[in-house]
């Protein structure tokens, strides 16, 4: 009783400064999720799936002020890619900054202006996939973000989108707390591919929610700012449908806390899923990629790659969970997570799940931690490559299997890129 | 191939009739199931302080072990049952179970194994565990002295003899009931006891400290290579029991032990508890072989009946270069709840676990193991096997540390779970925690189902599919099997097929 009290007063101090509009089918979903969040209360550090992550700085009252951060010369990402961009500064969208929204099969709006009228499509998906999500894990800060997101967008996707849609999540202020909330429906055999970087404010709350219809594809990739000090906590939520797809690569290079959880349910059969996640952090940098796919149709695959590069003190953390509901036969679930630990001092903390209740299925899970191959060191230097160099190369080939899980060649060139100097900035 | 085996095993060893007759049988039913009549003197049912004074005082105990075991009970009555493990049982009544049973005969503890309640020594050998040595030695074929076994028997709460102690003795060999051990060795169990599992540990080892009844003991001086294998055969029989046996094992610098364990009980409707500890302390340079064959009472098809297995395992390898192997075979029980630890606190010391876990009907197996790196350079690997047929639910759960001082050391873990029929589940929950670079930790984990392929080739031979099925399943826990004694290989290969029995199809 006295850990639930403690929760409940975190959340009662959490909130006491927020505040939401409950008219409109928004307000309905609001309300519900407040009374979500009530019964739970926030998470603690005795809390199973907070085992390895502290999520003081995340149920604090105020966001610890996070240092503005310079990125030199280098363009954002995405910047030379042709794409409809939606631009949000400390989580406040900025209309003069972003494009004009029409795009031939795809619908976009805003949160705030959608959510006060009587009926809308994203009714049936706001704060629904995330109650969903509650079972059988708690995510308190979903349920906080489907109670207080102060923005976001709305996107239903009909036919194949000609160009990306892409998030872009500015930050201006030491002191910016934004809570977002974005729906994603695409419609049978509608396609699209969604872009997000940015570090978005000092601590960011985000919750995208994503219906794939049959035979649908969706394609996500995003980078997370390169900021040291700023803290995230995401959720994605997505329903497959019948032979869709869906496909989520992340980038993360810095930052003081990032808890990015990721809920996938394959309800269609033959639908196939891919997360995969590529962090490299040094020295104040905590990472934790928390996933749950969960089968519960026929034929699907689900495929997890995370890999993370940690130095000087940096700690990765992995809790994975493929769920094979009764009836998933045919399953095919991969889950692979590792790291590279550059020093003494990081380290890494894994919990790959299996928890499977169907026989004719194919799973399995890898999980490995360790320094640089020593012998692979020796050999590339031995060939006349300098030790910095061989070393970079070393961990450019270990992250390599997750940017493959981009489909798009220029895309993964990119990112790829984006690793390359991040570790020529960080080699030592 | 069937006949190979049966000879294989009359020429290697006579004894081991129960073994051959279950293979031969392979009836798919529990073996154990049988009762003993032997008039039964109980404590008064329920727990508290006068109950667990009672116990201490029936074993004769000096004071500072009754104050011990009282302190455990305090601080049990403050602990929760645990609930995270993937295990599904109605609430425990603790109130609703004897805490002590012995046979009646056992009043006057005899003074060797001849004065015995011959129905004691018939109940062992009907469960193919020989205690008169005589009948041993003679059943034995092989000269050598090194296939001997001693055996201490424990019947519901007491030890009922143990064999070889004088013939051990002579190596400097203590190997006794933990209950006698208290009384003639109070220095050696005062320093060790409780050191590896708390008295706090948990809910159910806290339990076990306040209320264990019997166990054995073993002390393996300095140098000494242990001259036989020593093993402990556990059997409930009277109803409404828990069983709480402690079993602490001391390997000084330089030694080595093998240590087997086996345990049945009666077919009965009602649930039964059963709560052990056992604690291992491996010194420098010594070795520890722990081996178990795990045959409980599971249950009718129904899950009607069956053990409560909540057990705590635990070694540590506290001296450099110290070495433990845990080999298990888990067939039996309601409900398993146990994970056999290993502290690698010694440089270069080494932690094994081989395991199979096989779960039918309504069973319900939650097991695995913890690697604790704490020194530098030391080892462990870890090869689980879990099986679920019919409606029964087997997850491995296990923790892999590296601590930050633990350099350049290793971990390998495979987890494989085979799944055999589509009500069943195979869960797999590991914690891997790399708190330095220099280590290397491996985790691979597979679930798959009888490869219909090998299925289909056995049978083209004219095997049954029965037969087909546990020869393919064998084939899958070949790695464990090869990891245990002679004996038990022999008694565990058949305990797979037996324990699959009637999942088919």
């Amino acid at each position: 009783m006295a850990v639930l009290q403690a929760k409940q007063d975190a959340l009662a101090a959490r909130i006491a400064a927020l505040s939401f509009a409950d008219k409109g089918w928004l307000g309905a979903a609001r309300k519900a999720a407040l009374d979500r969040l009530a019964a739970m209360g926030l998470p603690g550090r005795r809390d199973e799936y907070w085992r390895y992550t502290d999520p003081a700085g995340l149920n604090a009252a105020e966001p610890a002020p996070a240092a503005l951060f310079d990125p030199g010369a280098e363009p954002q990402l995405f910047d030379h890619m042709d794409r409809v961009k939606l631009v949000f500064v400390d989580g406040v969208f900025d209309p003069r900054a972003s494009d004009d929204p029409r795009l031939a099969g795809v619908e976009i709006e805003r949160l705030t202006e959608a959510g006060g009228r009587d009926a809308h499509w994203a009714r049936g998906l706001y704060g629904v996939l995330e109650a969903q999500g509650q079972q059988p894990v708690a995510r308190p800060h979903a349920a906080l973000n489907s109670a207080f997101a102060t923005e976001g967008v709305l996107i239903r996707v009909t036919g194949r989108a000609k160009k990306p849609v892409s998030l872009i999540y500015q930050r201006t202020s030491e002191g910016s707390d934004a809570i977002l909330h974005h729906c994603i429906k695409l419609e049978p055999g509608a396609e699209l591919t969604l872009l997000e970087n940015g570090p978005a404010a000092a601590r960011f709350n985000k919750v995208m929610e994503v219906e794939v219809a049959d035979g649908a594809r969706f394609h996500h990739i995003r980078g997370q700012g390169r900021d040291h000090q700023r803290q995230a906590v995401t959720h994605i939520f997505a329903r497959l449908g019948r032979e869709s797809l869906f496909k989520s690569f992340t980038l993360t290079a810095n930052g003081r806390l990032t808890r990015n959880e990721c809920v996938i349910e394959l309800t269609g059969d033959d639908a196939v899923a891919h997360v995969a996640c590529a962090a490299v952090g040094d020295g104040d940098f905590h990472h934790d990629d928390t996933v749950f796919i969960t089968h519960g149709a026929e034929r699907c695959e689900s495929r997890q790659v995370f890999k993370k590069v940690l130095m000087n003190g940096a700690t990765g953390v992995f809790q994975g969970k493929i769920l094979v509901q009764p009836g998933a036969q045919k399953t095919d679930g991969y889950q692979l997570s590792q790291s590279l630990l550059l020093d003494e001092d990081s380290q890494f903390l894994a919990k790959p799940e299996l928890e499977i209740y169907a026989d004719d299925v194919k799973c399995s899970h890898g999980s490995t931690s360790g320094a640089i191959d020593d012998t692979a060191l020796f050999y590339l230097q031995s060939r006349g490559v300098p030790k910095r160099v061989a070393q970079s190369l070393l961990v450019l080939a270990f992250l390599a299997e997750s940017i493959a899980e981009i489909e798009s060649e220029d895309l993964a060139e990119e990112i790829r890129l984006r690793l390359e100097s991040w570790l020529h900035r960080h080699e030592h | 191939m069937k006949a190979a085996v049966v000879e294989e095993v009359d020429i290697r060893e006579g004894v081991d009739r129960e073994t051959i007759e279950t293979v031969q049988a392979m009836a798919g039913k529990y073996k154990y199931g049988w009762e003993t009549a032997i008039e039964t003197e109980y404590a008064p049912k329920g727990l508290n302080e006068d109950i667990v004074r009672l116990i201490s005082q029936k074993n004769g105990e000096p004071e500072w072990m009754t104050d011990w075991r009282l302190a455990a009970y305090r601080r049990w009555v403050q602990m929760e049952e645990p609930r995270w493990a993937m295990l599904h049982y109605p609430e425990i009544d603790y109130q609703d179970q004897y805490y002590y049973a012995k046979p009646k005969s056992m009043a006057v503890k005899p003074k060797s194994l001849d004065e015995v309640d011959p129905k004691l020594l018939a109940t062992y050998e009907k469960l193919g565990i020989p205690l008169k040595e005589q009948a041993l030695l003679a059943g034995v074929e092989a000269p050598e002295g090194e296939r001997k076994v001693a055996v201490d028997a424990v019947f519901d709460s007491v030890s009922v003899g143990t064999t070889f102690k004088e013939e051990l003795k002579k190596a400097g060999v203590i190997f006794c009931p933990i209950s006698e051990a208290i009384r003639d060795y109070p220095e050696l169990v005062k320093k060790y006891l409780g050191t590896v599992v708390p008295q706090s540990d948990n809910f159910f080892a806290t339990l076990n400290s306040a209320v264990f009844s019997d166990g054995s003991f073993v002390y393996i001086p300095e140098g000494v290579r242990c001259p036989m294998e020593l093993s402990t055969y556990f059997r409930i029989n009277a109803e409404n029991t828990g069983q709480f046996e402690r079993t602490l094992i001391i390997a000084d610098k330089k030694s080595y032990v093998s240590y087997l364990e086996g345990c049945t009980a009666p077919k009965r409707d009602t649930h039964q508890l059963h709560a052990a500890v056992v604690e291992i302390v491996v010194l420098e340079d010594a070795e520890v072989k722990y081996s178990t064959v795990q045959n409980w009472y599971p249950g009718d098809e129904e899950g009607r009946g069956g053990i409560y297995n909540f057990v705590t395992k635990r070694a540590d390898c506290r001296g450099d270069r110290a070495k433990v192997m845990w080999t298990q075979v888990e067939t039996g029980s309601a409900i398993t709840w146990k994970y056999p630890s290993c502290i690698l606190r010694g440089d270069d010391s080494q932690g094994e676990f081989y395991s199979i876990a096989i779960a039918n009907n309504a069973q319900q197996a939650d097991t695995g193991t913890k690697m604790v790196h704490l020194g530098k350079r030391t080892k462990s690997r870890i090869v689980s096997k879990g099986i679920s047929a019919g409606r029964a639910q087997n997850t491995y759960r296990g923790l892999v540390s590296m601590h930050p001082k633990a350099k350049d050391s290793r971990n390998y873990t495979q987890c494989d779970s085979l799944l055999i029929g589509d009500k069943c589940g195979a869960h797999t929950v590991p914690y891997i925690e790399v708190r330095n670079n220099s280590s290397r930790v491996e985790h691979e984990a597979t679930t798959s189902k009888v490869d219909e392929d090998q299925l289909f080739y056995c049978r083209s031979r004219g095997m049954d599919e029965e037969e087909a099925v546990a020869l393919v399943v064998n084939g899958f826990c070949k790695e464990v099997l090869q990891a245990l004694p002679m004996e038990f290989a022999m008694e565990a290969q058949s305990l797979v097929a037996i324990s699959l029995e009637g999942s088919v199809g």
